[in-house]
């Protein structure tokens, strides 16, 4: 009897394949929402080296540890204040709902941290609904006016995004809905593309006097945050620095998006974990680290994640996937009430299941997240997102002082990298922490 | 009629003109005159009250950003983004603007007297633009709304990208942009370059200007516009 022995290609797989065919029939490349879902060097490839005999713990059930977060220190009269260094990322209303944008303001503000607007505007709900605003000034300046400027309370200036640093936003038809559209002053139902270059500013000579106008136009009274995605960091934070930034915003490779081309997604920028120390190492070479805050942001999912970043020297961390999915994104089901109601026909309706879904660009969202759509945004009510939200975000603050009481800190923002290693060599190398058993650095420390 | 307040750019601060423009401002005042701007970047920007502003030289970047409401007029040149993000008000500069003027522009009106540099209009979103003399490369890029006059030439590239605004050049066009086209000037058309030339001040014969808005080809994603995007 033959056996049919069946070797399949590495370099033209079965993903390569279904690619070349589809780029064949359609002559477009794909667009999709959410981040990198190649395998990366992560947070989980680090760990805690926790107290022992050479070092102490505090007390997990007594001993208070500190979680407050100032950022914007270095200009502004009113530098931010909160309680907690995990914050909201900047996504739109467009991208999302606005019940959406009102659950994240009512839970960042009954946490004590702060949301961010996004490509298309200030909405008075989510105005209302966080305690804390930051306020995005993007290529695209949509929406952007003084009013709201002034209502801020802080300004991040977004240079680059970690889904596609060097592209601008988009927004496909069915999300530019009538009130959509008026915020952006565009037609209806139009597949929208946003610029990647500011309109009024090139170069770093001219953010430095863009980022005076800000300043005199709010009477120096609100932190400047200058968000880069992820390429040359070491660079371009210094370069962010000089111009005038009160507060870095680094967001990497696994950073996720409303909706972009997916040979962004998956082929431009660096891991979130090679960032930091990059970013750490430039605002020490400027002489700033401590003056100049830094937030991480792409890929953060858990208090260790948020407690392993403090320690390679973040000051706080943004969430954006990880807050959608807070929120039900990828779930099988979406609540009203205490009824769980299925949805993975609506998945199936967009040729995907729970745990892969990335159509966010389609504005079809099963559980009512990243839409629209009248009807499928009430699948996601304010008030039982914000609940979620709250509960999320409550969780990973406890991960991440108990990571800090076990390594001895009465403070989350005394973690430090001595109190990490690697557990691969990548890892070592990307996060320039020793790899575990050993004190070698690659690429730091010489050899073995 | 109110006094002429003068604020001295040669003894104060930059800083302390918008303060003084945004809060100390004296009831009741409302004309200022900066002296000796030397080129000082962000003079006059964020105001939001009725008040003339004149600016008496040349001066730099940003000037009258994000104006609402106030007049703003600047005897000389400006540097780039003059009344960028403009919200309403009136921002009118004597003489030649650098790049980006009335860049993503809301509403109001800015006029350049001579010439504008590249990318005049670049994202406006509504504001009017009148440009007395010619403008250069990708002027009017992704512009979404509005209305942007040029009395002179246009360099190449005019209107990449457009969406709902309409351009009307007096002079020739070097080149249009992605999805930009010339169109029959209509009745409508000729009223309106008219109306915008007498609010600039400027004399010119609205029968001699060309109308350019958009295909509207690139407002769906579709495979044969391949490198238009």
């Amino acid at each position: 009897m033959s056996r049919l022995r069946l070797e399949e290609s590495y370099s033209f797989n079965r993903d390569v394949l279904d690619y070349i065919q589809h780029a064949s029939e359609h002559g477009l490349y794909e667009i999709r929402g959410l981040g990198a879902k190649r395998k990366l060097p992560t947070f989980d490839d680090l760990t805690f080296l926790t107290a022992s005999a050479s070092r102490y713990p505090l007390e997990g059930y007594r001993e208070k540890c500190v979680s407050k977060t100032v950022l914007g220190t270095r200009h502004a009269k009113q530098p931010v204040e909160l309680e907690i260094p995990i914050t909201i990322a900047g996504m739109s209303f467009g991208a999302l709902s606005a019940n959406v944008k009102d659950a994240l303001g009512r839970a960042a503000t009954a946490m004590g941290t702060s949301t961010t607007t996004g490509d298309g505007g200030m909405t008075p709900e989510e105005r209302v609904s966080s305690k804390t605003l930051v306020y995005q000034c993007l290529p695209s300046r949509y929406g952007f006016n003084p009013d709201d400027l002034r209502k801020a309370d802080a300004i991040e200036l977004v240079i680059g995004q970690g889904a596609k640093p060097g592209g601008g936003g988009m927004l496909l038809g069915q999300k530019i809905s009538p009130r959509v559209a008026k915020m952006r002053t565009l037609p209806e139902g139009i597949d929208q593309r946003s610029a990647c270059r500011h309109p009024d500013w090139t170069g770093p000579d001219d953010l430095t006097i863009k980022i005076e106008e800000l300043r005199e136009i709010t009477d120096w009274r609100v932190p400047i945050y200058i968000k880069l995605g992820a390429t040359r960091v070491r660079e371009d934070v210094k370069l962010a620095v000089k111009a005038g930034a009160d507060v870095v915003v680094i967001d990497g490779m696994q950073g996720g998006t409303a909706a972009t081309q997916q040979v962004f997604i998956e082929n431009t920028g660096i891991p979130t974990l090679a960032a930091i120390p990059l970013a750490v190492q430039a605002l020490e070479e400027m002489d700033v680290f401590g003056e100049v805050q830094l937030i991480i942001s792409g890929g953060i999912r858990t208090g260790a994640d948020v407690a392993k970043a403090l320690a390679l020297g973040a000051d706080a961390v943004a969430i954006g996937q990880g807050v959608l999915m807070s929120l039900g994104c990828n779930s099988e089901h979406w609540c009203q009430g205490d009824k769980k109601i299925d949805a993975t026909a609506d998945y199936a309706k967009l040729d995907t299941a729970p745990g892969y879904c990335h159509h966010c660009h389609t504005g079809k969202c099963p559980v009512g997240v990243t839409t629209q759509d009248p009807q499928l945004e009430q699948r996601m009510q304010p008030e039982w997102g914000a609940r979620r939200l709250k509960n999320y975000l409550q969780t990973m603050t406890m991960e991440l002082t108990t990571l800090a009481r076990a390594c001895g800190k009465s403070n989350v923002h005394h973690l430090e990298r001595e109190d990490l290693v690697a557990l691969t060599i990548e890892a070592a190398a990307m996060a320039k922490v020793p790899l575990a058993g050993t004190s070698w650095i690659p690429g730091a420390s010489g050899g073995v | 009629m109110a006094r002429v307040i003068e604020f001295d750019l040669s003894r104060r601060s930059v800083r302390e003109l918008n303060q003084y423009l945004h809060h100390e401002l004296p009831a009741g005042e409302q004309r200022v005159e900066i002296l000796n701007p030397n080129g000082m970047h962000s003079l006059a920007v964020g105001l939001d009250a009725p008040i003339d502003v004149e600016i008496r030289g040349h001066a730099g970047y940003f000037i009258a950003g994000m104006n609402k409401q106030a007049s703003v007029t600047v005897h000389g040149n400006v540097g780039w983004s003059v009344a960028e993000n403009i919200m309403s008000g009136t921002v009118r500069v004597k003489g030649c603007a650098s790049e980006c003027a009335g860049a993503s522009g809301h509403g109001g009106l800015l006029v350049i007297e001579e010439d504008a540099s590249s990318r005049c209009g670049i994202s406006m979103k509504g504001c009017d633009i009148v440009v007395g003399g010619s403008v250069g490369h990708m002027s009017a890029f992704m512009a979404q709304a509005g209305t942007l006059v040029v009395c002179g030439d246009a360099g190449p590239s005019l209107g990449d990208s457009l969406y709902e605004a309409t351009i009307y050049v007096g002079g020739r066009i070097a080149s249009l942009g992605a999805d930009a086209q010339e169109e029959p000037m209509t009745k409508a058309d000729f009223d309106r370059v008219a109306s915008l030339l007498k609010q600039a001040g400027i004399e010119r014969d609205p029968k001699s200007f060309k109308r350019v808005a958009s295909k509207r080809s690139l407002y769906h994603w579709h495979a044969d516009a391949e490198q238009e995007y």
